[in-house]
């Protein structure tokens, strides 16, 4: 009898024990799928540097490829590799793509957020998310194909694929996704704020200009610096649309090339292990740091206002 | 003096400011209004572009046939399936990954600066340069880890590329489920994990499907990535297993573009046409659940 009571007691003490033991596993898995985001970052910068590594340690010259406008990878015997032109063409890209993205953008999300109500405001946000999901390739072959011979028509230049081309790209492919983040900067501030202002007699205006916008200043920040990230970032687009030709640009309607596009151009032909090949993934490093300081930067700005 | 000495239509008239405040106002209005529609329209203009130039070149032939003769004519096929065999083997390691790594977040994680590390570290892997993770997964999957250029190289990569939507969308629908349903579920003396599955993970599924749609929305355009990971340009069979190389959507609409000549000027059209159709497509269900799903809510 007694016997039997605590064999059942342990049976009971055992089924326990398993629901612990998976409790505890399920916590060393979840946990361990929890820092993969962490291992993967890491990762990225260590493979990217394995690769890259033999350049880096051999005949990097910190001016030669940051000051040097000459790429010329494929000169058989003296190859030159200065990335300046590059850097240029990726930032005039950037800037031109910023200067149309940022008002655009924050316009668009200041009519959402606060002008509109309703349905208006559903359909309106419902469509910048179908914008923003427009992938990189559509837009380069929108570059190439609508908005090349658009160009040359309209300015009366010979090549359309040029940094105004791949600018209006990436601003439009960009402004999307900046609006819904600036939007939640708006959406974060509290009503309470916008009642006290209006109760004061300001207008719609008067409360987005003194109140609202001030209050949301970190966060439409931090939208604007994702942004320039992305741009920067950006790889099918500027491909094809910059024209893909190493220059240092004087205006608007010459061509260039960006960074991410001479890795993806270029990848392909080299022998792996080459000197070309590690200096393609000794510029991913270069990518990788950038952008890992511009979302970082976001990252505390945002962060900024919450701890206020 | 009395308010009778006051003549009653001033009471009720706005000062000069006022008048002008709200002109400044409206102008305003219209001013972000205009910027609002320039931004869509644009967009709506050039889909309506691709539509007309396409349209007529998309049948069910289109869709269930191989491209023939360099490419220039015949249809999509192997890209396409190509393209899903990319997406589902993508999801099938980020989706219990992603999960798993929301739930650390949502249910295990506290306030501290570890977390705050991971959170640091998903925003970072979701705003890394998608040809650094084409470098990535070519030094990782394709070299190191010896896949050569493969399915399963490409599919890795893509599921690491897009790991932060669904870790983001999880814990957000995760965290919308009521700490009161937890409480409850504890009192009952249910361990973390019986909590989780029983009560937490059933009442945030569709939030969790509506983020893992969205990713196969993401990941099915996505084009850098797979280029040197396992995608080609051509393959004239069908990939046999995950360590083959594959076609591509997202790269036969690169690869007919820019690389094929004599192409005629219909077809890109058409492969842009069927690639943005898919994606807006997942987008389209995706949302429209997300709305479904807000009209339904029970807490």
């Amino acid at each position: 009898m007694t016997t039997q009571s605590s064999e059942a007691m342990n049976e009971q003490f055992d089924r326990r024990t398993l629901d612990w033991y998976i409790d505890k596993l399920v916590e060393v898995i979840v946990f361990i799928s929890g820092i993969s985001a962490i291992i993967f970052v890491i990762g990225i910068f260590v493979f990217v540097t394995m690769e890259g590594m033999g350049f880096l340690f051999d005949s990097f010259s910190f001016s030669e490829f940051f000051g040097s406008e000459y790429w010329e990878p494929s000169d058989e015997d003296a190859p030159e590799y200065g990335i300046l032109a590059l850097i240029a063409g990726t930032a005039s890209v950037t800037g031109l793509a910023m200067l149309i993205a940022i008002p655009f953008s924050l316009g668009t999300a200041i009519y959402i957020a606060e002008f509109s109500t309703g349905k208006t405001r559903e359909y309106l946000k419902v469509l910048v998310e179908l914008l923003a999901a427009i992938p990189s390739v559509v837009w380069g072959f929108i570059g190439l194909t609508i908005m090349n011979p658009l160009i040359i028509e309209l300015f009366d230049v010979p090549v359309g694929l040029t940094v105004l081309n791949a600018g209006i790209i990436l601003g439009l492919m960009a402004a999307p996704i900046m609006t819904s983040i600036a939007e939640d900067a708006l959406k974060a501030v509290p009503d309470r704020y916008r009642e006290a202002a209006e109760a004061l007699g300001a207008t719609r205006w008067q409360v987005i200009y003194k109140t609202v916008l001030p209050a949301a200043k970190n966060g439409l920040l931090g939208a604007i610096l994702l942004g320039v990230g992305r741009g920067f970032g950006e790889t099918m687009a500027v491909l094809m649309a910059t024209g893909h030709a190493v220059n240092i640009p004087g205006s608007v309607f010459d061509s260039v090339r960006a960074l991410t596009a001479t890795i993806a151009a270029e990848l392909g032909e080299t022998a792996v292990g080459s000197e070309h090949y590690q200096v393609l993934f000794t510029i991913g490093i270069f990518l990788f740091l950038i952008t890992f300081v511009i979302n970082l930067t976001a990252d505390l700005i945002v962060r900024g206002i919450k701890n206020q | 003096m009395s308010v009778e000495a006051m003549p009653v239509e001033n009471l009720f008239t706005e000062s000069q400011l006022n008048v002008k405040n709200k002109k400044i106002q409206s102008l305003y209005r219209v001013l972000f209004l205009l910027m609002t529609l320039l931004l869509i329209l644009p967009v709506l203009i050039i889909l309506g572009t691709l539509i007309v130039k396409g349209g007529s070149m998309i049948s069910i032939d289109f869709l269930f046939t191989d491209p023939v003769n360099g490419m220039t004519e015949g249809g999509v096929f192997p890209a396409l399936l190509g393209t899903v065999f990319l997406v589902s083997l993508a999801l099938l390691i980020s989706v219990p990954l992603g999960i798993a790594a929301a739930i650390y977040l949502s249910e295990y994680a506290s306030e501290n600066w570890f977390t705050r590390a991971i959170n640091l570290a998903i925003i970072n892997l979701a705003g890394v340069p998608s040809i650094v993770h084409a470098l990535f997964g070519v030094g990782a999957f394709v070299m190191f880890f010896g896949f050569g250029t493969s399915i399963l190289a490409a599919s890795l990569t893509l599921a690491i590329m897009t790991l932060p939507v669904v870790i983001v969308s999880t814990r957000e629908s995760l965290q919308a489920v009521p700490h009161a349903f937890r409480e409850a579920c504890w009192n009952m003396g249910a361990t973390r994990w019986q909590t989780i599955r029983r009560v937490v993970l059933p009442n945030a599924v569709s939030g969790i499907l509506t983020g893992v749609i969205l990713e196969v929305s993401r990941t099915t355009g996505e084009t850098a990535p797979i280029m040197f990971t396992g995608a080609v340009f051509f393959l004239p069979f069908l990939p046999q297993g995950v360590f083959d190389q594959t076609m591509a959507l997202s790269l036969h609409l690169f690869v007919v573009t820019t690389q094929v000549p004599n192409v005629p000027e219909q077809l890109p059209y058409a492969v842009a046409l069927v690639l943005i159709g898919m994606v807006l497509l997942m987008n389209s269900i995706s949302i429209a659940f997300r709305m479904y799903l807000r009209s339904k809510k029970k807490w």
